[in-house]
C-alpha cells in the first residue's frame, strides 16, 4: 500500500518554482507533476515510455516522465509545457504549431513541443531528418505529423532567440 | 454561383480556435480531471475468450484499504448496446472475451483499487469458443449469444438470426447477378482478409460519473456525443433523460472509438455502491487495446463478371464480419459497408450478403470510415486483378466503370452531376503519380536485379454518412453585451476542426469578425443543444448547415429591432460588419452591440431584448433500406476520392518505403484549408498503419497478444511516405453547407488498396491479406522465387 511504502524529501524545480514535497519511492515524476503540483499539460498516453505524451525536459534534455521517478528528480530542474513562455506571451515554437495546424486534438502537443525544444536548445539549426528523430518517440493519431515537422522546421529556420 | 472570393472567412486556412490552450497545457481533457472526493475504479477481467463463471470470491477485495465498493455482474440487471441491447455491464454467468471486465472495484487510489482486483477470486470453466467467424457460421459453432431471441434491438433496420451467430445479415439485391455473371465474357473470384486493429486515440477511454440523490446523474467524459451517451444510458437504467446530465470537455482523439457508450454505465453503478462519491474510471492503454472496442476483422469474397470491353455487369460479394462478443455498432458496420459494397463503380447486377458474425473477442465497433477501409481493400485489389484478367489498364478499367451522372447505384439512387466526380479524382491521382501502366514481368525481372523495385498504384473511394434517417444537429448564436457571440454546439470536436469551421460559418453569415466568435470547448447536456453524434463525416456538413439557420434567425431578430429605431421595413435593413443599416440610407444605422440586448431610446423606453439565433438541421429525404432487397436513399452525400501511391520494395528485407502519395477528394467545397489539410495527412498516414503495421494477433486460445505499442506498432514520424500531395475536386453539392460535404473519414479510406496494387505492380505478386508488413511480403517475394525457381528446373 502507498502508506506502507518509504516516503522520501525531494526539492525539484519545476518552471522555475521549487518545490520541497514528500513523495513515495515508486511515485513516477508524472504522477508527481500530475497528483502533486496539478501541472496536468504532461499527459499519460501508455504510462510504459512508448508513446512520448508525458514528454519533459529533465535539466534541459527530454524524458519520459512516466520513466522517471520522482525521487530521480531530486535537485533537478523540470521543465513542463505549462512553464513555455513568459508573462503570457506563447514561445516561437508554440506559435508556429498554431498557424501551422500542428495541433489535432491536443493530447500529443504538450510531449512533442518539449521533444521539439529540446532538441532546438541543443541544435539550433536541425535539418528535417533531425526533427524526424526528435520526435519520433512521440505518437500523434491525429496529424500524420507533417504539419508538426512544419512548425518545428519554421522555428529552426529562424531560430536563434528561441523561447 | 459565389466563388471563394465572395468569402471572407470560408475556405480560408484559419487556425483552429483552441490552438492556445493546447500548446500552453490548459486544455482540460477528462483525462486531467479530478473532483473532490473522487475515487478511481479498476476491473477484474476475464483471462479466457469463452467461460463460465463457477464462482467468484470478492471478501478479500473488500477487505484491502481504502476499497469502497466492489461489483460483480450478478448484481447488475442492465443491458447495454446502441443497436442491439447484448451486453452486460460487467460479466454475468458467461464471459465472452479475454478482457471483457467481470469484477468492478472502486478506491481511494488507483492502487488500492488495483490490490484489491488483484485479491478477486474467480473459478472458471472454459467453454468451446469462435475464434474465427467463418467457424461461428456453421450449423454446430457454439453460439456466443445463445439469447440472441430475447434482446431488444432497431426493428426495422436489423436482422438478427436467432440461434445462429448472426447479429445483422444486410441483403443488397439488385438485377441478376447470377444470370448476369452466365452472360459475361470474363468471371473471376478473388478472397481477401482485414484483421482487426485498434484506433488508438491518444487519450484512452476514461470518465468520470456521479450518482446524485434523486435518480439524478453526472457524467463527464471523454466520447464523441454526449446526446447518445445521455440517451443510452437513460434506456440502460430507466432513468428519465432531464436527470442525466453529460459533459464532454477537450477530447484527446476518438476516430469512431469514442462513438456510443462505454465506461460510463459501470462508473456511476461504482459510485452509486460507494455512496455517490464520484469515480473515475480510466483505461489503461493495454485495456484500450483489448477491453475497449476496435475495428472488426472481415474476409471478403467477390465473384465479378465483366464484358470484353471491361464494362462490369454482374458482382457478388459476400463480407463476413469478424463482430466479436458483442454488437455494438458492428452491426451497422456490416450494414453501412454494404450499401457502398460494389465500390464507386456502376453494377447493374449485384447481390451482397453481409453477415456480422459473434465471435469470442474484443468486440467492434465504429472506426473512421466505418467498414469502407475494409470493404474497399478488397473491392480495389478486385479491380485490378480483373483489369489484368481483361488485359486492361487498371486505370482505364475504373474509367469504364466509375459512377458518371445519370448511373444507379446499389441501393437504387441516381447519381447527379452534383453528386461529385470520382472520374476527376481518378485522372488527377493518376496524373500526380505519372501513372503509364503496369509493368510486365520482363521489366520488373530487370528491376530486381538492383535489390530494390518500384510500383505503382491507384485505387478509389466513397462514402457516405451511416446515420439514422432522422438524425439532426442544432446550434445557438448567444450575444454577448459587446456584440461578440457564444455558439453553442453539441457536436464534439476532438481534433478535426469542426468547431473552427462553424465558427468561420457564423462569422461569414453574422458578418462579424471571427475573433468576436467563442465556442466554450465543453459541450453539456443541459445547457448545449440537441445533436444526434459527431460521427461519420456528417459533423461539419449538419452542424454549418445549423449555424446558417441559426445566424438567419438571429440576424432576423437583430432586423427587426433595428427596424423600428430607424423606422423602416425589415426587408429593406441591410447588416455588414456588425452594424445594421437601411440600403437606401447608409447613413441611418445601429451597430450590433446597441440592438442585441434590446434597444434603449434616448428618454429610457426600451425594446426588443438579447438576441439568440436558433438553428437546426435535419437530414432529408432519407429512407431505410428494404430488409430483403437493401433499396432506398441512405446517402445524405457522397464523397468521392482516390489515391495513387508510388512505392518501393527492398526484396532483402520486404519493407516498403511509400515514395509517394497523391489524394484527391471531391469535397464540393473547402471550408477550411488547413484543418482540410491537415484530416487529409492525418487520415492518409492512419490508412498507412492499417496498410502496413497495425493487426491484432490472437492466441489459437484467443488471446489477445499484442496489446501494447512494442508488438503494435502505429505509424511514427519516421514512416511518412517521401512525398505527399492533396487535391480537391470541387464539384458543389447543392444541400450542402456552401457546397461542402463531409471529409474527416475519407482520407483513410483506399490507402491499402492503392499501396496493394502498386505492390503488385512492384512485385508481380498479389497480395490478399493485410497488414502488407516486411514479414508478409518478404514471404510473398520467397515463395515467388521458389515458384520460378522450381519452373525453371
Amino acid at each position: 500500500m502507498l502508506d506502507e511504502t518509504p516516503h522520501y524529501t525531494i526539492s525539484v524545480e519545476v518552471n522555475g518554482i521549487t518545490y520541497t514535497e514528500k513523495v513515495p519511492a515508486q511515485m513516477t515524476l508524472l504522477q508527481f507533476l500530475r497528483q502533486k503540483l496539478y501541472l496536468t499539460g504532461a499527459k499519460e498516453g501508455c504510462g510504459v515510455g512508448e508513446c512520448g505524451a508525458c514528454t519533459v525536459l529533465l535539466d534541459g534534455r527530454a524524458v519520459d516522465a512516466c520513466l522517471v521517478l520522482a525521487v530521480e528528480a531530486d535537485e533537478a530542474s523540470v521543465r513542463t509545457v505549462e512553464g513555455e513562455g513568459r508573462d503570457g506571451e506563447l514561445t516561437l515554437l508554440q506559435r508556429a504549431f498554431i498557424e501551422h495546424g500542428a495541433v489535432q486534438c491536443g493530447f500529443c502537443t504538450s510531449g512533442i513541443l518539449l521533444s521539439a525544444q529540446g532538441l532546438l536548445e541543443s541544435n539550433p539549426h536541425p535539418d528535417r531528418e533531425e526533427i524526424i528523430e526528435a520526435i519520433s518517440g512521440n505518437l500523434c493519431r491525429c496529424t500524420g505529423y507533417v504539419q508538426i515537422l512544419e512548425a518545428i522546421e519554421a522555428v529552426a529556420r529562424n531560430g536563434e532567440e528561441l523561447g | 454561383m459565389s466563388t471563394d472570393q465572395d468569402y471572407k472567412y470560408i475556405g480560408k486556412g484559419i487556425s483552429r480556435l483552441d490552438g492556445m490552450e493546447k500548446v500552453t497545457g490548459s486544455a482540460q481533457f477528462v483525462h486531467d480531471m479530478s473532483l473532490p472526493g473522487m475515487l478511481y475504479g479498476k476491473t477484474v477481467k476475464s483471462p479466457h475468450a469463452c467461460a463460465r463463471i463457477v464462482s467468484i470470491d470478492i471478501s478479500e477485495a473488500e477487505k484491502t484499504p481504502g476499497v469502497r465498493a466492489v461489483l460483480t455482474g450478478r448484481e447488475l440487471p442492465y443491458k447495454v448496446g446502441i443497436y442491439m441491447i447484448d451486453k452486460n455491464i460487467l460479466a454475468d454467468g458467461v464471459a465472452r472475451y479475454q478482457g471483457e471486465p467481470v469484477v468492478a472495484v472502486t478506491a481511494e487510489s488507483e492502487l488500492a483499487a488495483e490490490e484489491a482486483c488483484a485479491k478477486v477470486k474467480i473459478v472458471w470453466e472454459e467453454l468451446p469458443a469462435v475464434l474465427d467467424p467463418r467457424q461461428g457460421l456453421a450449423p454446430d459453432a457454439p453460439l456466443v449469444h445463445p439469447e440472441l431471441a430475447s434482446y431488444r434491438y432497431m426493428k426495422g433496420v436489423f436482422l438478427p438470426q436467432p440461434g445462429t451467430n448472426i447479429s445483422h445479415h444486410q441483403k443488397i439485391r439488385k438485377g441478376d447477378a447470377k444470370k448476369a455473371l452466365e452472360h459475361a465474357d470474363l468471371v473471376w473470384e478473388a478472397k481477401f482478409y482485414n484483421p482487426p486493429v485498434q484506433h488508438v486515440a491518444m487519450e484512452t477511454h476514461t470518465c468520470i460519473s456521479q450518482a446524485l440523490p434523486g435518480s439524478h446523474v453526472k457524467i463527464w467524459t471523454s466520447a464523441q456525443s454526449p446526446f447518445t451517451v445521455r440517451n443510452l444510458f437513460s434506456a440502460c437504467f430507466g432513468i428519465p433523460h432531464q436527470n442525466i446530465r453529460v459533459h464532454i470537455p477537450y477530447v484527446g482523439g476518438g476516430f469512431g472509438g469514442k462513438a456510443g457508450i462505454h465506461l460510463e454505465p459501470l462508473a456511476y453503478l461504482l459510485s452509486k455502491k460507494a455512496g455517490g462519491h464520484p469515480v473515475k474510471l480510466t483505461m489503461t492503454r493495454e485495456e484500450e487495446f483489448g477491453t475497449i472496442p476496435s475495428r472488426q476483422g472481415l474476409h471478403s469474397q467477390f465473384t465479378t463478371g465483366a464484358t470484353r470491353e471491361g464494362k462490369i455487369v454482374s458482382l457478388i460479394a459476400q463480407y463476413i464480419w469478424d463482430a466479436g462478443a458483442y454488437a455494438d455498432y458492428g452491426v451497422n458496420v456490416g450494414r453501412a459497408a454494404s450499401y457502398s459494397g460494389a465500390g464507386p463503380y456502376e453494377v447493374a447486377n449485384c447481390h451482397i450478403d453481409s453477415l456480422v458474425v459473434y465471435t469470442n473477442k474484443v468486440f467492434g465497433t465504429a472506426y473512421r470510415g466505418f467498414g469502407h477501409l475494409e470493404v474497399l481493400w478488397g473491392i480495389e485489389r478486385n479491380m485490378d486483378i480483373g483489369a489484368r484478367r481483361l488485359g486492361l489498364d487498371p486505370v482505364e478499367f475504373r474509367r469504364r466503370n466509375v459512377l458518371r451522372p445519370g448511373a444507379q447505384t446499389i441501393t437504387g439512387e441516381i447519381i447527379s452531376e452534383h453528386t461529385g466526380r470520382i472520374d476527376l479524382c481518378l485522372e488527377k491521382v493518376a496524373e500526380e503519380i505519372g501513372w503509364s501502366g503496369i509493368q510486365t514481368e520482363e521489366e520488373r525481372v530487370r528491376a530486381m536485379a538492383g535489390g530494390k523495385v518500384r510500383g505503382k498504384g491507384v485505387a478509389l473511394l466513397h462514402k457516405a454518412p451511416a446515420m439514422p434517417v432522422f438524425t439532426s444537429s442544432a446550434a445557438l448564436l448567444k450575444f454577448n453585451e459587446n456584440g461578440s457571440v457564444d455558439l453553442l454546439t453539441s457536436i464534439t470536436d476532438y481534433g478535426q476542426g469542426t468547431y473552427t469551421a462553424l465558427a468561420q460559418c457564423a462569422a461569414e453569415e453574422l458578418k462579424v469578425p471571427i475573433e468576436r466568435i467563442h465556442v466554450p470547448w465543453e459541450s453539456d447536456t443541459a445547457m448545449t443543444p440537441h445533436d444526434w453524434q459527431t460521427v461519420a463525416s456528417r459533423g461539419a456538413f449538419m452542424g454549418c448547415k445549423a449555424v446558417i439557420a441559426a445566424a438567419r434567425d438571429a440576424l432576423q431578430q437583430i432586423k427587426e429591432t433595428a427596424a423600428q429605431v430607424l423606422r423602416a421595413p425589415v426587408e429593406e435593413l441591410v447588416c455588414q460588419d456588425e452594424e445594421v443599416y437601411v440600403a437606401h440610407r447608409p447613413d441611418e444605422r445601429l451597430s450590433y452591440r446597441e440592438v442585441v440586448m434590446g434597444y434603449s431610446y434616448a428618454n429610457g423606453n426600451s425594446i426588443g431584448g438579447p438576441v439568440i439565433g436558433r438553428g437546426h438541421y435535419i437530414a432529408q429525404g432519407l429512407t431505410h433500406l428494404d430488409l430483403e432487397t437493401g433499396q432506398g436513399l441512405p446517402a445524405l452525400d457522397w464523397t468521392y476520392g482516390a489515391h495513387g501511391a508510388e512505392i518501393e520494395v527492398d526484396l532483402e528485407t520486404g519493407e516498403i518505403t511509400v515514395l509517394n502519395l497523391a489524394t484527391a477528394l471531391d469535397v464540393g467545397q473547402v471550408l477550411n484549408s488547413q484543418s482540410l489539410r491537415g484530416q487529409i495527412i492525418g487520415g492518409v498516414v492512419q490508412g498507412l498503419g492499417s496498410a502496413l503495421l497495425e493487426e491484432f494477433r490472437f492466441s489459437p486460445q484467443g488471446r489477445l497478444l499484442n496489446a501494447g505499442f512494442v508488438d503494435y506498432k502505429i505509424p511514427t514520424s519516421k514512416d511518412l511516405p517521401r512525398k505527399m500531395s492533396q487535391h480537391t475536386i470541387l464539384t458543389k453539392q447543392l444541400d450542402g453547407p456552401y457546397g461542402a460535404r463531409g471529409v474527416a473519414e475519407h482520407p483513410m479510406i483506399s490507402v491499402p488498396g492503392a499501396i496493394g496494387n502498386a505492390l503488385y505492380d512492384a512485385l508481380g505478386i498479389d497480395f490478399f491479406e493485410l497488414p502488407l508488413n516486411a514479414e508478409r511480403v518478404w514471404l510473398g517475394i520467397q515463395q515467388k522465387r521458389m515458384a520460378s525457381d522450381e519452373q525453371s528446373r
